[in-house]
């Protein structure tokens, strides 16, 4: 079963993004959303956690979440695919199951 | 005359994720009006609300970014930053908003706010203060 992690928290704040990245197994999506967002951000103390995890998980970020954040695509981690609603919709629509990680 | 007490807000949240930050600046501009001496400090992910670029129109929510500005027009012109929140967030001070005040007794300078300091700064300022206002 293919899945689709949404996390909507600050990694800096909660551990929810460390959490969806340990129970995502290969071939998974990760999707940061709302506050997930920072999680994308390089150069942060969880940066690396995303990085490492990347071999197994494909990650994306919701565009406008990151626009409304003043976060620059530029400071995105590489790799990291952002997407607007319909991709949302897009990934939601791929997978066989959508886990939200609150 | 009253007496003035020290007063500070403690900004510990995201902007846009829980309603704390937009929360918290209208208390402050509510408590502005009442001549106390106003600190705000801005530490963990409370950071991230005086960040610069902020542009909601894709998420349908208000940007109050603006009226972080309009501080010093109420003289709120001590904005403590902590550097340890920052270098987590891979954050520096160009980051910020150019948050400035003009001080009337100095032929109105337009001066900083805000001042980046460290943990233990923070710690003593807490310490300093007579009323707290954590959010």
């Amino acid at each position: 079963m293919s899945q689709l992690h949404t996390v909507n928290k600050s990694p800096l704040e909660r551990n929810t993004l460390e959490s969806a990245i340990i129970h995502a197994i290969k071939g998974n999506a990760l999707l940061m959303i709302e506050d997930g967002v920072y999680g994308a951000m390089q150069g942060t103390h969880k940066s690396a956690m995303v990085s490492d995890a990347m071999d197994n998980i494909s990650f994306y970020v919701m565009g406008p979440d990151l626009k409304a954040r003043g976060i620059d695509e530029a400071r995105i981690i590489e790799g990291i695919k952002i997407v607007d609603y319909s991709g949302f919709v897009a990934l939601v629509a791929e997978h066989d199951v959508t886990q939200s990680w609150l | 005359m009253p007496e003035t007490k020290k007063f500070l807000y403690v900004n510990r949240k995201a902007p846009y994720g829980t309603i704390y930050a937009l929360e918290a600046l209208e208390v402050v501009l509510i408590g502005a009006a009442f001549e106390q001496d106003v600190s705000l400090a801005f530490l963990d992910d409370g950071v991230y609300q005086i960040t610069k670029g902020q542009d909601t129109k894709g998420i349908g929510m208000k940007n109050f970014s603006p009226t972080y500005k309009a501080l010093g027009d109420y003289d709120v012109n001590k904005i403590y930053v902590e550097q340890e929140s920052l270098d987590a967030r891979g954050l520096t001070l160009d980051d910020l908003l150019p948050l400035t005040w003009e001080d009337e007794d100095d032929d109105w300078a337009e001066k900083d706010s805000i001042k980046v300091i460290s943990a233990a700064e923070m710690a003593k300022i807490m310490e300093q203060s007579d009323v707290v206002f954590s959010f």
